[in-house]
């Protein structure tokens, strides 16, 4: 593999690459399914803390 | 304690003296048996710790089911002391710099052998500690699970600290392997390795067992901190020693593959110890402490997803008009101009996250430590795309308007949200109603910024002021300025900027102060009604 492959993968699938996981993630962050997982989370630490549960 | 881990910690001791006695005995040079030494009798100590601990210490039953924050503790107070010896020395620096006769002549107090001690003892003393402490803190409380183990967290701080004296004592000893942030020596780096390991192991092993079905997002921001600086660590420090017994190693790079891996490590140690691993303490801290939830939870996962991917591209911003391809240098700036978006996204969300809040900057300084440090890391971030365009960077590089930047994110966004976390935590961990004073947590606020704000402006003016002497032609092509005429120049901002870091040291120095006086003191919180009622899953 000569240097100018090299590039040319970095150049192009790495593009793609960063592409799909952005959208992947946006996807993650806005289904509505997850929304009450979320939410719930939020107010997680805000939560009454003094012990452990296990 | 279990059995087995006893074992294993006496285990583990002896072979750590017994590899540390065949250094001694096969050492090249002097300077390896000295760390040799350090490392035995570091072990003889391990030992006595362990027997005494294991001796003491009361088996924990389930009815006595409690959190695990005697690691976080020490952590806290060991960070404050590192803290207190990397300004001290950063200090002395910028007063060398200044007053070069500062350095009284002798080979163990010149720029070069000190500086890294500075910059270790910020980074990893003060920012390292402040992080394992309170990741251990955060992953238990947000988990609603007890730490992993009793002996490995305690290993993982030792250790950690182990390491942390190692490269202290090893720079002033003259001992480095040039790579900036990563000056140790390779045994030093192999011991960091397995602490490392060990922390990854402890982490995972706690959210593997945790009570709560969604894994908090300050988890991934911790996470992030642990796995990807096992990953830099080891790549940059793949190097073969001369001999078993010397100090002195050689890389396995070259050229510029061993610049790009440098600065690959260099900038994501600036991505994932200095901000992923601090952003989880400010999507903790920040929300607990003002008792309201994050602004917006979406927003922290595309932001952590954004930060992660993109700050492993932008190492090669700092090899600008180098012998690296041209390509590279075009990617690290792009990449570098996006990543301005999710690491605003994180400040936005710190900065909303207090809306609604206001009233609290008033009365709770500690928040105002919070606030600005958030506003800090969107000036640096905003600061550090910018210059790492390829024209701006062509006048900023190589001058002290770098030095500006580390500094405003390291004085400005890390240690002021480590303080903040520190006056938050320290009334918890402690058991007490609040910090002793919080008139002194005020003045170290409004000392710390100060210092920062003469620092920041300090450096920006004698690094523009260098840039532009460096590049003044006449009309026959010849410099108009010679290099001592910008070394004389920088004379007023130097003085500048050491009255800066020392108005910082002294704002660290109360806050270290009250902090002892807050564990010392007699007041002890109202104790909570004990009775809990099994939690609802």
């Amino acid at each position: 593999m000569s240097y100018d492959d090299l590039a040319y993968f970095a150049q192009t699938w790495g593009l793609i690459y960063l592409m799909v996981i952005f959208f992947a993630v946006v996807v993650y962050a806005f289904l509505p399914a997850n929304k009450k997982r979320f939410d719930r989370a939020a107010r997680q630490p805000l939560e009454k803390d003094d012990r452990p549960w296990r | 304690m279990s059995q087995s881990e006893t074992l294993f910690g006496f285990i583990g001791l002896g072979g750590l003296a017994l590899v540390s006695l065949v250094t001694v005995a096969i050492s090249h040079d002097h300077l390896m048996a000295i760390h040799g030494g350090m490392f035995f009798a570091a072990a003889l100590l391990g030992t006595v710790a362990l027997i005494t601990y294991a001796t003491r210490r009361k088996p924990i039953s389930p009815e006595s089911l409690e959190y695990n924050d005697e690691v976080t503790r020490a952590g806290i107070l060991i960070a404050l002391f590192w803290g207190i010896v990397g300004f001290a020395v950063g200090d002395w620096l910028a007063w060398q710099l200044t007053y070069p006769a500062l350095n009284f002549d002798l080979p163990w107090t010149n720029f070069g052998r000190l500086r890294p001690v500075h910059t270790s003892a910020v980074i990893f003393g003060f920012g390292g500690n402040a992080l394992i402490a309170t990741s251990f803190y955060v992953v238990q409380r947000t988990s609603k699970a007890r730490l992993a183990g009793t002996l490995a967290p305690w290993f993982v701080l030792l250790g950690f600290n182990l390491f942390c004296i190692i490269a202290a004592t090893g720079y002033l000893l003259g001992i480095t392997q040039s790579r900036e942030y990563a000056e140790p020596e390779w045994y030093a780096d192999i011991w960091l390795v397995v602490v490392w390991v060990t922390y990854f192991i402890v982490y995972m092993k706690t959210l593997a067992r945790r009570a709560e079905p969604h894994i908090y997002v300050a988890n991934w921001y911790y996470l992030a901190f642990i796995v990807v600086v096992a990953m830099l660590h080891i790549v940059n420090a793949l190097a073969v020693p001369i001999a078993l017994g010397a100090t002195k190693s050689y890389g396995l790079f070259s050229g510029v593959q061993d610049a790009m891996t440098q600065w690959w490590y260099g900038h994501n140690a600036v991505g994932f110890f200095l901000t992923a691993g601090f952003l989880g303490m400010m999507y903790y801290f920040l929300p607990k402490s003002v008792d309201r939830p994050i602004y917006s939870y979406r927003l922290g996962i595309i932001g952590f997803w954004g930060i992660t991917f993109m700050y492993l591209w932008v190492g090669s911003h700092h090899l600008h008009y180098t012998a690296l391809p041209d390509w590279v240098q075009t990617l690290g700036m792009t990449f570098s101009i996006v990543l301005l978006v999710p690491s605003w996204s994180a400040m936005i969300n710190g900065v909303m996250t207090l809306n609604g809040a206001w009233d609290k900057l008033r009365t709770d300084p500690s928040i105002r430590f919070l606030l600005a440090a958030v506003a800090f890391y969107g000036l640096s971030t905003f600061e550090g795309s910018f210059m790492a365009i390829k024209a701006v960077n062509s006048l900023s590089h190589y001058t002290d308007w770098t030095v500006g930047h580390v500094h405003g994110g390291a004085l400005g966004w890390l240690g002021l949200i480590t303080f903040g976390t520190i006056y938050t935590l320290v009334p918890w961990l402690w058991k007490r109603p609040g910090m002793y004073s919080s008139r002194m947590v005020a003045w170290h606020f409004w000392l710390g910024l100060a210092g920062v704000v003469i620092y920041l402006t300090s450096m920006w003016n004698s690094g523009i002021t260098q840039a532009l002497m460096w590049r003044t032609y006449d009309e026959a092509g010849y410099f108009d300025y010679s290099f001592i005429d910008s070394v004389v120049a920088m004379h007023p901002y130097y003085f500048a900027r050491a009255l800066g870091g020392l108005l910082y040291l002294l704002g660290a120095l109360i806050g270290a102060y009250n902090v002892w006086r807050t564990i010392k003191s007699g007041m002890v919180e109202t104790e909570l009604p004990k009775a809990q009622p099994e939690p609802v899953r």
